[in-house]
């Protein structure tokens, strides 16, 4: 070891006092009034978690596909769920329809002020691309979340908004025109905050006067009561037979509008199980405990894997047995049959199963 | 199946209601006079019959020996089974029928769907874990706790002054609060916006649930990871399931200290199915924004307009527009005995009970009206009454055979009414799916049949 000169010590005074000023901050940590909770996330497991991307684009990655590079993908990983054209084979809610060039312009889509408009698209709703985006990379596809690349999530999202007829068929979608692509969302002005059910502030227009409230009225309030509105007689059963999901007893019952008989209870025990109940054997036996003779999990412990084990076991149980687990003896059981004592042996031997 | 209640079938012992009118007036004078055989004829033509008369009509000395008392029966004339016979208790096999169940038709795919709490059979305030209601969006994971990690990090630098990573033994070393509250899914009530579409109060109201929740205060975290609040003003809550769902949280319930970071439920860990080992608890605030198994808060100066803030969960009003950020489940009740799809066993005594919340505070009074909302009778409340939490309400009724329509009306400390369907619709129409909380009715058929029914 040779003594450090004086340049090198300088260096390693320097380091030193790097290595404090973390420690500092380490300690700050220790010694705040949780010390030892927790620790400094890293660069990179920040970098794995923190995916989400605003609707003002803020953490929206690089990136770009194309509308045909979608297609592609869409074909082999989305349209089993979503349908080849987004209209999704009645399994989810589909994704493409019900908007127009002419909602493109106005952004707000018209079909959403008609009450008889049969169901509400995806397109028709989403007021921001981005949103799309998060979620197909967060959430898609269905069964292999977050499997996309980013390219391919742009390319996907580039198909979707294809079909949808508010980018052409040449369409490359990036980080870079996204901006772009919102401004013809179709639904982009269609969303408001004026109300009174968000418990804080920093939304425009939200109140805190409910839009809705009821009358404190205690006497004569209502005028004649007419029925508006009853359960259709087809519906009665769609539900299943209501008398079997409710309680059996107290103030009332399930109706009866279907077959499941109510008051099945289900024994799971299996059959030998419920010989050794009904043959008194549980009185002096327990499955896994030592009650006044040993438990069936122990009998089997000692007996499983001996050749003779079940012409031992029935024998005990129908002559009875002295000295084979301590002083207390085993009474005769001569009411078992030899056919249920096999049984209920057989069942101890194998590991006295409670279903 | 359009018939009437089916009555149960006669059971050894059980003194079955009589039908009505049974006992002419002479028949009545007869047995005054001691005319007992009168009352035995009677009495057999009720049994054969079904139907509904007070049971006290009929004197004592007409009861047969109940076989249920006079011949022991097994429970009292065997041994019993050792304790730890079940080392994790359930209910017992007589309970079977009062289970999570789902609505046929509502959802397409199980790992997407709802599974509705059995309030029908509901006692007190609190719901049993394995009743919870499920709502899950991309299936439900069992999640190993010594591998969950829960990260707080900033949109952008600075906002967080120290990004950090936590696990589960580290939350549970800090000091925990345990608070009741209702959990309540935004969509709720959601099928009969526009009409009567469901039989019972499972699947009218059953989105709702309530438990004990026990874990640390957000605001606690955030300070100590140094969390600018005065640059964030919204908070992103993050899943760390497949769908790794995002909401973003209010600041003020997160200054207040009501939102908490919860790992326990009732007494034990959270069920896997809502949320373990991690959940968000946003008091008051619809479900969707629970976020379950937890992985990530983050600080922000904007909302996120999430999918579940932009595309889901919100609430479309009859001009055309979606309502973004809905998040207050509004001041709400439901009478859950006598409710739909059941039958009264008998005329005579009985405790409309039911319950009431609001996520807006405590619930002040609950008002029950027989006749359809005409006049109203000021509920008890069960104590404890506490703020954004099931509330227990309870009215004693004696039925004697007429028609009636059952409604609740909750009133909140902030003074807040529930309304009508009809002053629902007004304002908000029928097609906003999210956040019905009007008064629901009960039809009682001279039978006894309870249907769900709505009132012009």
């Amino acid at each position: 070891m040779s003594r450090p000169r004086d340049g090198v010590r300088h260096r390693i005074g320097a380091l030193l006092v790097v290595a404090c000023a973390s420690l500092a901050a380490a300690t700050a940590l220790a010694t705040g009034p949780f010390p030892g909770i927790g620790r400094p996330a890293t660069e990179r497991e920040i970098a794995a978690w923190d995916i989400d991307v605003r609707p003002d684009f803020l953490g929206l990655p690089k990136g770009a596909g194309t509308v045909e590079q979608g297609q592609e993908i869409w074909e082999a990983k989305c349209a089993s769920c979503h349908g080849t054209f987004g209209e999704s084979n009645q399994v989810f809610t589909p994704l493409i329809g019900g908007t127009t060039a002419a909602d493109i312009e106005t952004g707000r889509v018209a079909n959403l002020r008609r009450v008889d408009y049969p169901q509400r698209t995806t397109m028709m709703k989403a007021p921001y691309v981005a949103t799309l985006f998060d979620y197909i990379r967060r959430a898609m596809p269905w069964n292999e979340p977050k499997s996309l690349s980013d390219d391919e999530v742009y390319a996907v999202l580039a198909f979707m908004l294809n079909l949808a007829e508010i980018v052409p068929d040449d369409f490359e979608l990036s980080d870079a025109n996204m901006a772009t692509v919102q401004a013809r969302m179709p639904n982009r002005d269609g969303v408001t905050t004026a109300h009174a059910m968000w418990p804080g502030g920093g939304l425009p227009g939200s109140s805190s006067a409910p839009d809705v409230g009821g009358t404190a009225c205690m006497s004569d309030c209502a005028g004649e009561v007419a029925i508006a509105s009853v359960l259709p007689d087809y519906a009665r059963p769609a539900h299943g037979n209501l008398a079997a999901q409710h309680r059996r007893i107290g103030p009332v019952r399930g109706i009866v509008t279907g077959d499941d008989d109510p008051d099945a209870i289900d024994d799971p025990s299996p059959p030998a199980l419920k010989r050794a109940r009904d043959a008194g054997c549980m009185a002096c036996h327990g499955i896994a405990n030592k009650v006044v003779g040993p438990s069936y999990a122990d009998v089997a412990r000692r007996y499983r894997g001996a050749a003779d084990a079940v012409d031992q076991l029935v024998g005990r149980i129908r002559n009875g047995a002295e000295g084979v687990w301590g002083n207390l003896a085993m009474p005769a059981q001569e009411d078992v049959s030899d056919a249920d004592a096999r049984e209920i042996v057989a069942w101890i031997l194998a590991g006295a199963p409670e279903r | 199946m359009g018939g009437k209640a089916k009555t149960d079938p006669v059971v050894p012992g059980r003194v079955r209601a009589a039908p009505e009118n049974f006992l002419s007036a002479d028949d009545i004078a007869a047995v005054s006079s001691g005319r007992r055989d009168v009352l035995r004829r009677g009495f057999a033509a009720a049994l054969g019959l079904g139907g509904a008369v007070a049971a006290s009509t009929i004197p004592a000395q007409a009861r047969a020996d109940d076989p249920d008392i006079v011949d022991l029966p097994p429970w009292s004339t065997s041994l019993g089974l050792p304790v730890a016979a079940t080392p994790y208790g359930m209910p017992s096999r007589y309970e079977r029928n009062l289970v999570r169940r789902q609505s046929p038709g509502l959802t397409q795919v199980g790992a997407a769907s709802v599974a509705f709490t059995p309030l029908q059979g509901s006692f007190g305030i609190i719901t049993p874990s394995g009743l919870h209601f499920e709502r899950h969006h991309q299936g439900w994971m069992d999640i190993d706790p010594k591998r969950h990690r829960f990260m707080i990090n900033g949109s952008l630098p600075g906002m967080v002054a120290r990004p950090m990573v936590f696990t589960i033994d580290d939350l549970m070393r800090l000091p925990s609060v345990s608070r009741m509250h209702f959990l309540e899914c935004g969509a709720n009530t959601g099928m009969e916006w526009g009409n009567v579409a469901v039989p019972t109060v499972q699947y009218t109201h059953g989105m709702v649930s309530c438990s004990e929740f026990t874990g640390v205060e957000l605001r606690l975290l955030l300070d100590i990871c140094g969390a600018d609040l005065s640059r964030g003003t919204f908070v992103l809550a993050e899943g760390a399931d497949g769908s790794s769902m995002t909401r973003t949280i209010p600041m003020d319930l997160v200054r207040s200290g009501e939102v908490l970071v919860a790992y326990g439920q009732n007494g034990e860990m959270l069920r896997p199915e809502n949320g373990y080992p991690l959940r968000l608890v946003v008091p008051g605030v619809q479900g969707v924004s629970w976020v379950k198994w937890l992985r990530r808060i983050e600080l922000g100066d904007r909302p996120w307009g999430a999918k579940d803030e932009s595309i889901h969960y919100v609430d479309l009003m009859p001009d055309g527009q979606h309502r973004q950020y809905t998040s207050i489940q509004e001041v709400k009740s439901v009478i859950t005995t006598p409710s739909g799809g059941q039958a009264l066993v008998g005329q005579g005594f009985h405790a409309i009970s039911g319950l009431a919340w609001s996520g807006r505070g405590a619930v002040r009074r609950v008002d029950v009206s027989v006749d359809g909302g005409r006049n109203w009778r000021e509920a008890t409340l069960q104590q404890p009454v506490l703020p954004k939490c099931l509330t227990r309400f309870v009215l004693p009724w004696s039925w004697t055979g007429e028609r009636a329509i059952l409604q609740a009306r909750a009133t909140d400390e902030t003074g807040h009414v529930q309304p009508t369907y009809r002053q629902l619709r007004a304002v908000r129409g029928t097609r906003s799916i999210y956040h019905n909380n009007a008064i629901q009715s009960w039809l009682v058929d001279p039978s006894g049949e309870v249907s769900n029914v709505q009132t012009a």
